[in-house]
């Protein structure tokens, strides 16, 4: 079982290449909003969640993609799906 | 119309949608439409073909006196061929008559071997690598009519109806 902090390490790991606004990549937290604060684009979007998928050995669908709009929703998706 | 015939049969339930279909259905049009005609086209891939047309105004810029295809213009070939007349058919279950879907280029990485001249047609083959929540990533290749590589790379699009 992972804990949170090696959750988020993990995750900005998988972000860090596709970040646009670094400031707001440094600062980040839980509520940073993909779109909003690090100004990763739609196309980007799609690589993440399909990085995550390799990464942690799970399969995302469609409302995950939705819902998945910041760093917490994406730990609460991932921890959820690991559970399954 | 080339449809699916030359899959022998495999993708029968596809014939639904023709290649002329395809080309209707692109958002394009003279003088930025680079697409002549659709060969072949399954759920894995597509091939298609351009002629640029020797008295295109481009070639009196690029370059002054030696008119060489500018490499934007093949890739931009290879994108409405390979991804956008890909996209149309993956799409084509969703795609209601008359309605186009909203694309966007999204990332490309090219590399360049041999000029194309004025007056020359050439050969676009992609191979689909993903189609996820709308995002269209393909490898593409051009050859020209000789059949040498012109360029390869990779492009990826935004597709959603």
């Amino acid at each position: 079982m992972m804990t949170k902090d090696e959750l988020i390490d993990k995750l900005k790991g998988i972000i860090a290449p596709y970040v646009q606004d670094e400031a707001a990549f440094k600062a980040l937290t839980e509520d940073t909003d993909f779109v909003k604060d690090l100004k990763i684009n739609s196309a980007n979007l799609v690589d993440i969640i399909l990085d995550i998928e390799d990464e942690f050995d799970i399969i995302l669908e469609n409302d995950d993609m939705e819902q998945m709009l910041t760093v917490k929703s994406a730990m609460a998706i991932v921890t959820g799906k690991l559970k399954d | 119309m080339v449809a699916n015939t030359c899959y022998k049969g495999k993708f029968l339930i596809d014939i639904t949608m023709t290649t002329e279909d395809i080309r209707a259905r692109l958002p394009y049009q003279d003088p930025f439409l680079f697409v002549d005609g659709i060969d072949a086209v399954s759920e894995e891939g597509i091939t298609g073909h351009y002629t640029f047309k020797a008295d295109a105004p481009f070639y009196k810029g690029h370059f002054k006196d030696n008119p060489i295809t500018p490499g934007v213009l093949l890739t931009e070939c290879m994108a409405q061929i390979g991804v956008v007349c890909l996209g149309m058919y993956l799409l084509k279950d969703t795609l209601q008559t008359g309605i186009t879907p909203q694309i966007a280029l999204t990332s490309h990485q090219m590399d360049f071997y041999i000029p194309v001249l004025p007056g020359e047609t050439v050969t676009v083959i992609s191979e689909k690598e993903v189609f996820r929540f709308h995002k269209l990533k393909c490898k593409v290749k051009l050859m020209n009519a000789k059949g040498e590589l012109v360029c390869r790379g990779k492009i990826s699009g935004m597709l959603s109806v």
